[in-house]
């Protein structure tokens, strides 16, 4: 399995010279697995060059697993070519809600005024699915959705192949009301989702400074994000969802706290980057953006 | 270890972050935190008694109508919630395990999932005295 990130950036793209580095493209991933499934992780403005991309394969259904319905993890569904190839079997997962089925919930966005084209009239094979609460198989990987400590249903997910796990909880504020000293890890939102990964990309949207002011936004601060994954003992951290108000250099300076954090033992945190790849069969790149 | 639902752990931050009365209990009945205003009712901190089977956390404590009426568990706000999901509201003598009687209100409720499923439930007390 090999996991692309087309987008990392969180609750608004933010394009520009200061974000060069770490890309501007709100959430997407790319997974790459074995028999060749094409799996996509969020329909964040990363989407729009995957799509290209993707359109340039043979067609084959492709699915696109949604975390949650914030715009930055769905606002580039609109814009993603297969969408619009007539016929193609695309396949979209979701989190369950309470009150409304997954197309009405998508429909909010892809409709009239916020979109000019309703999502009846897609003419791609569209099949909205709600995550089921039970793991389930998408080609050749395992994956089991889990709802995470974040605003409106959320889940994080948990993605295995050939006995190598991907974590991805992009947007998730573990700690809310409880600092991180002495959660047990049952009472640990997203704990059965990390425990033991080999990578976890998870959110690390504030530095320790900045959080104080957004508690209860859904999302953790770097030492937050450091203190989940030592808990769920993960092989490697990824931080992700990097807020828009964060320069290239802001950036390099939280990865350097993360790795403060982390102290001397295994592999340090990274940050996620747009370009990224993580080959998690083999050695996981640990390379930093240009 | 099984890991708690997300609507229990929230319902447990929620519970530590206030200053009113409040125990949590999970789908199969198990007493699985109480904080600390709450202590007064019980007569000792959580961290002492931590999760509690239906049939020990009854021992913790005993309960019966104000004027001194047996009161089944069934009867009780948090197992109308778990048994019939649905809130209930009442009001109840506790004594501890010191002797001390506690007057309290109790409302209780159920945390439900999409499905209708049980995923524990959530109970408040109001002190109306103590003697």
């Amino acid at each position: 399995m090999r996991a692309i990130v087309w987008g990392c950036r969180g609750s608004l793209a933010a394009p520009g010279p200061e974000t060069v580095a770490f890309g501007g493209n709100t959430s997407c991933i790319q997974l790459e697995l074995s028999d060749g499934t094409p799996v996509v992780l969020d329909a964040g403005t990363g989407i729009r060059m995957l799509g290209v991309e993707l359109a340039r394969l043979p067609r084959r259904p492709i699915h696109i697993v949604l975390t949650h319905l914030h715009l930055d993890h769905l606002e580039g569904l609109g814009f993603f070519v297969p969408l619009w190839e007539p016929g193609l079997e695309i396949h979209v997962w979701g989190p369950a809600s309470p009150v409304e089925t997954l197309e009405e919930r998508i429909s909010r966005y892809l409709s009239p005024p916020l979109f000019p084209v309703q999502l009846s009239e897609v003419p791609s094979k569209l099949v909205l699915h709600d995550l089921p609460d039970e793991e389930f198989t998408l080609g050749s990987a395992r994956i089991r959705a889990e709802p995470v400590s974040h605003r409106g249903p959320t889940v994080g997910l948990r993605i295995t192949e050939h006995g190598r796990t991907l974590a991805y909880i992009p947007d998730h504020e573990p700690y809310l009301g409880a600092g991180p000293a002495g959660v047990e890890p049952e009472w640990l939102s997203g704990y059965s989702l990390a425990e033991g990964a080999t990578v976890l990309m998870h959110d690390a949207q504030y530095f320790e400074h900045e959080y104080p002011n957004h508690v209860g936004w859904g999302h953790s601060s770097v030492d937050h994000a450091v203190s989940f994954a030592r808990a769920c003992e993960v092989r490697r951290l990824v931080l992700f969802h990097h807020d828009p108000m964060h320069s290239d250099d802001q950036l390099r300076a939280l990865e350097t706290r993360a790795r403060a954090l982390w102290g001397p033992n295994g592999h340090e945190p990274t940050l996620a980057f747009e370009g990224m790849k993580l080959a998690l069969d083999t050695e996981v790149e640990a390379h930093s953006p240009a | 270890m099984l890991h708690k639902s997300l609507p229990l752990i929230l319902a447990r931050e929620f519970a530590a972050n206030i200053a009113t009365a409040v125990s949590v209990w999970d789908e199969r009945g198990r007493l699985v935190y109480f904080n600390e205003p709450a202590e007064r009712i019980v007569g000792r901190p959580y961290a002492e008694v931590g999760e509690l089977e239906p049939a020990e956390w009854t021992k913790l404590f005993s309960v019966e109508r104000l004027d001194g009426t047996p009161v089944l568990l069934e009867e009780m706000p948090v197992g109308i919630a778990h048994l019939e999901k649905h809130p209930a509201h009442d009001m109840l003598a506790f004594t501890d395990m010191f002797g001390r009687r506690h007057e309290v209100e109790v409302t209780a409720f159920p945390l439900l999932g999409r499905a209708e499923e049980l995923l524990g439930v959530v109970a408040v007390y109001w002190e109306l005295g103590v003697r």
